[in-house]
């Protein structure tokens, strides 16, 4: 029993290097072990190209600042990238953020000229959307009624995003980055769905039917079908 | 208790002036006693087009500002006994009235008068606050052209989130054969896009311009159909229910004969 229990294991992956660390001891012997460890003269910095790190801290929970140490104690004159640090627990506000990106958001009303109606999560809005009126989400935004103004889903940067509409007719369409102006060319549609292409990144229109095709994650909750 | 009816546009020269000495003359014509209020402090023009500008001898900002009593301000028009007009001040500008005096003030003459209409001055600044405040119903003013509309859907926005009651629509200065030809928005359209229940079209009449030059709002000349137009506005606002005009154009009588052998 005088063996030291090890608080951090390396582990090597063809993907390259693992860093387990353990969340049951205190986080300053952590640190000093982390630093023993990378103080070998296998870790020192050398003309190879970098190897990637995936830190692992299980049910510990990092501040930024902690996290921003433990990245620079592992690369800091090393050859050795972090690519993810992974932590199995949350603080409540960033659960309840995602359990918020989770949910879709009903409103009636119409969105009018001059109007922003801005949203985390899904919107579901029954009601119009009228030139010069704006919406945006985090995730899809499905309009049961005319867009004719801006409509811009995933503003948070989600690519996966879906604008749906009954009648399309927008001047502009954003999904994350990409931006989508509608020309004089193209005609308002029923039931008309917006995506970007997996591939290209580029903006599909088509009927709405087609979507679940492409984006089959926007099936939620199917377990509370009853019957059908 | 009577009622304050703001008539409003967001844009500027789309009639609110003139819907609103006309309404205004309507209802008196049913008998209501009616008062008039011009809240385009600095560019008043009710009081031109009621043919009253020369009996001004206080006007808002006074009663604002105490120099004169609510009831010294009132110029009584010229043809009805029942109906009031509240000159603007043209000298001063919107911000000599804050929204919660304009709101004192409408409701003194609520008490009073059994109608209200508020003249909006265009834009949705201090003018629009002032003339809103004291409002219980608004009239949107718009006419069929995509600015218009455009501005029309946002005060419709800004009154929604004032405390005034599911505001109207007027569809003013209709050209009835470009409408029919698509070169100008469509009454259904307008009313689609705003979503909000239409009260009175009114078709573009020169007649309007011409009474309105010499003072006398053409509510008053039976026989035009923007005459007729505004008054059914009025008789809609007092609780009938009348049906929209048609915009077709009165035919001849050979056109009748023609139609009804299925010559073109």
């Amino acid at each position: 029993m005088t063996q030291k229990k090890q608080h951090v294991t390396i582990k090597g992956t063809k993907d390259g290097l693992i860093f387990l660390l353990d969340d049951h001891c205190s986080y300053d012997s952590l640190l000093e072990e982390l630093y023993d460890k990378l103080s070998t003269k296998h870790y020192q910095g050398s003309d190879e190209p970098d190897v990637k790190v995936n830190v692992k801290v299980g049910h510990r929970y990092l501040t930024e600042e902690q996290s921003e140490e433990i990245t620079r104690i592992i690369t800091e004159g090393r050859n050795l990238a972090i690519e993810q640090i992974h932590s199995e627990v949350l603080t409540k506000q960033e659960a309840e953020l995602l359990r918020q990106e989770s949910q879709v958001v009903t409103l009636t009303r119409v969105v009018r000229s001059g109007q922003v109606l801005k949203v985390r999560g899904d919107l579901l809005l029954v009601g119009d959307v009228n030139p010069s009126g704006t919406v945006m989400a985090t995730g899809n935004i499905f309009v049961m009624g005319a867009l004719r103004g801006v409509a811009h889903a995933g503003f948070e940067g989600d690519t996966r995003a879906v604008i749906s509409a009954a009648l399309m007719s927008p001047a502009q369409l954003r999904i994350a980055e990409e931006i989508h102006h509608f020309g004089e060319d193209e005609q308002e549609a029923a039931m008309e769905s917006a995506h970007l292409d997996d591939e290209s990144g580029a903006f599909v229109l088509e009927r709405v039917q087609q979507l679940i095709h492409h984006r089959p994650e926007l099936q939620k909750n199917d377990s509370q079908i009853i019957d059908g | 208790m009577g009622e304050a009816i703001v008539i409003t546009s967001g844009k500027g020269g789309v009639g609110k002036t003139t819907t609103t000495a006309n309404i205004g003359t309507s209802l008196a014509l049913s008998g209501k006693k009616v008062c008039l209020v011009d809240t385009d402090i600095g560019l008043r023009n009710l009081d031109v087009v009621m043919g009253l500008e020369n009996r001004i001898i206080y006007d808002l900002v006074d009663v604002v500002e105490g120099r004169c009593k609510l009831k010294q301000a009132l110029i009584k028009d010229k043809r009805f006994e029942c109906l009031y007009l509240l000159p603007a001040a043209q000298t001063k500008d919107k911000h000599s009235v804050e929204p919660e005096q304009m709101k004192h003030i409408v409701n003194e003459l609520k008490q009073e008068y059994d109608y209200v209409l508020i003249d909006c001055p265009a834009g949705i600044e201090q003018g629009f606050k002032n003339a809103v405040a004291g409002a219980d119903k608004a009239i949107v003013v718009t006419t069929p052209e995509t600015s218009a509309v455009r501005d029309a859907d946002r005060i419709i926005g800004l009154l929604e989130q004032e405390d005034v009651s599911a505001p109207k629509l007027v569809v003013n200065r209709i050209r009835g054969h470009m409408m029919k030809n698509g070169e100008m928005l469509d009454v259904d359209e307008i009313a689609s896009i705003l979503a909000i229940d239409l009260i009175g079209i009114v078709v573009d009449d020169e007649d309007v311009i011409k009474y309105s030059n010499k003072g006398e709002p053409i509510a008053l000349h039976t026989g035009s159909k923007a005459s007729i137009a505004y008054r059914n506005i009025a008789r809609r606002i007092l609780g009938e229910s009348v049906p929209l005009m048609s915009l077709e154009e009165e035919k001849g009588i050979f056109a009748k004969i023609k139609q009804f052998f299925g010559v073109r």
